[in-house]
């Protein structure tokens, strides 16, 4: 897994690329949580359009930055799904708790 | 098919690819393969987490057989995975996924492999923990 920031009117992008596994989330968690409650960014995006696959520990480390962005008062927005991941997302009944977009243009827009 | 792997979380895309190829060679449908690759994905974090604590090199057994079916017992019916692990032994009994409407991490592996799959069984069968799990072919 690869993770780079890009940063956008005091908004960040982080575009991962991609298996968040067992061996990676901890590295994608790292990413979040540091622009979320070191950086205090107001708003997190995380593009994960050339994620191919995601497991139970990511979906966790997501779940963990979405609690950290609501206790800092801040946004976690997700866009670019591929199937798979969307599939993991309802398999999860998560997929409501997440603010999520098609892509990058309407994230930005939101 | 048999895999003989350590505990090391770097294995687990090499044995999502070989679990893949598996499944595209049975013919199984596109959600159903990557349900199968799901499974068996979470089944072994689950064992070098918890069975293993997070400890590297120790050994994990994944064997994959064809199961037969059909009018003629020569059609394949399906996939049959069992992962075995020399790890602390669980209490089936306590293995459940937790209810889903708590917005918390962790606690989802077990949700996505009973979602996934047709049959997860546990035991323990001399001094290892066994899981044995099946996905039908759909008809």
């Amino acid at each position: 897994m690869q993770i780079s920031a890009r940063q956008s009117d005091g908004s960040v992008i982080l575009d991962l690329s991609g298996d968040i596994d067992l061996a990676h989330s901890p590295a994608m968690r790292k990413a979040l949580l540091g622009e979320i409650k070191e950086k205090h960014t107001r708003k997190v995006f995380l593009n994960l359009k050339n994620v191919r696959y995601i497991d139970s520990s990511g979906i966790a480390s997501l779940v963990e930055g979405l609690k950290a962005s609501r206790d800092q008062g801040s946004r976690m927005i997700l866009y670019g799904l591929s199937r798979s991941v969307r599939e993991v997302m309802e398999l999860s009944r998560l997929q409501k708790i997440f603010e999520i977009y098609e892509d990058e243009e309407q994230a930005l827009s939101s | 098919m048999s895999l003989h792997l350590q505990s090391n979380p770097e294995a687990l895309c090499l044995v999502r690819a070989a679990m893949q190829q598996a499944t595209e060679m049975l013919h199984f449908q596109e959600a159903d393969s990557r349900a199968i690759v799901r499974s068996v994905d979470e089944a072994l974090a689950n064992v070098i987490r918890h069975a293993y604590k997070g400890r590297d090199g120790l050994p994990i057994e994944v064997v994959c057989r064809r199961l037969y079916g059909g009018r003629d017992s020569s059609e394949a019916a399906g996939l049959e995975i069992v992962l075995k692990d020399s790890g602390t032994p669980g209490d089936p009994r306590k293995f459940r996924a937790r209810p889903l409407n708590e917005i918390r991490p962790g606690g989802l592996g077990l949700h996505f492999i009973k979602e996934s799959m047709d049959v997860v069984e546990f035991s323990r069968k001399d001094g290892k923990n066994v899981l044995r799990m099946v996905k039908y072919l759909a008809p």
